[in-house]
């Protein structure tokens, strides 16, 4: 029992330490005007987070925000930042006022909303009163593999998985097509044009 | 054990925590890139010591995937400040692109 408290203890200092480097990553963001400095620290951000998913035992949504987050969107930034500056523009001393008044709201309707919540784990919550048990019960035995959120949506839901990756791949595709690679592509012309 | 995986989990901590103050000050783009590397290592070391810790060594997935990301953006940024584009082979030398063209 008490070492159930003290893995519990431990548990809870590491989600507060890595919410407070959160917390001070997305400041220094706001704070930052070199456009790098804020693409890395979206990098360190997307770590940080995926980190704290997998201690929130959520491993397929750190696995995509790893490979998103700090993969893949730190290339598309530092993309985005070689067609347009390396700084931003300094601010008048209130124009963040609304925006920082519409997060304050936006966060103030979240906590609230989470009041009402059920607690993790709960085995009266909605979720593991429906279909989730007979998933958690029979997944092991008729897929064979330990997380249960990749049987799902690998196996029992293969097809619609498939059906979004094709989707996702079309998107992709059509963006592709649409800027183009190369001498004459429109992301070549934007380039030059933002360079004169 | 526990103390062993504790201490080192401190031990971790600091150093994420003194990368995280090299990257918010870094006076140059490399000492940035540098520290956001090494961030990502340490988050890996953490994953694992994370698995071992929660009892789920299968961890070790997720913290391989992360070397991995990792080392492709390293590689990407690097690529991005010698040549200032993506669309360039890095198996050969190429010429330095003509301005006004």
């Amino acid at each position: 029992m008490e070492t159930v408290a003290v893995s519990d203890m431990g548990l809870a200092l590491a989600n507060i330490i890595l919410l407070t480097i959160l917390f001070v990553v997305g400041i220094a963001i706001a704070r930052l005007r070199s456009l790098f400095a804020i693409v890395m620290l979206s990098g360190v951000y997307s770590l940080v987070s995926a980190t704290w998913f997998v201690m929130l035992d959520a491993v397929d949504v750190a696995f995509t925000e790893a490979a998103v987050g700090a993969g893949l969107s730190t290339a598309l930034l530092l993309g985005g930042m070689l067609l347009t500056s390396r700084t931003a523009k300094a601010e008048k001393p209130f124009a963040r006022l609304a925006p920082f008044i519409v997060v304050l709201a936006t966060g103030a309707i979240l906590i609230y909303a989470s009041v009402d919540l059920p607690a993790l784990g709960d085995p009266d919550s909605p979720v593991n009163t429906g279909v989730g048990r007979e998933y958690l019960e029979r997944h092991y035995g008729e897929m064979g593999f330990p997380n249960v959120v990749t049987s799902i949506l690998a196996s029992y839901r293969g097809f619609d998985t498939l059906g979004e990756t094709a989707v996702v791949f079309t998107a992709g595709l059509a963006v592709a097509l649409l800027l183009g690679f190369g001498e004459r592509s429109l992301a070549e012309s934007i380039r030059k044009g933002g360079r004169k | 054990m526990n103390l062993l995986l504790a201490s080192s989990a401190a031990a971790l901590l600091i150093a994420i925590v003194l990368m995280l103050i090299r990257t918010l000050l870094g006076p140059t783009l490399y000492d940035r890139v540098l520290a956001v590397n090494s961030f990502g290592t340490m988050t890996v070391l953490l994953l694992g010591l994370l698995g071992f810790a929660m009892g789920r060594p299968d961890f070790l997935d997720i913290a391989l995937l992360y070397s991995l990301i990792n080392f492709v953006s390293t590689i990407a940024i690097l690529k991005f400040f010698r040549y200032r584009s993506f669309q360039v082979s890095l198996s050969r030398r190429v010429p330095a692109p003509k301005e006004g063209s």
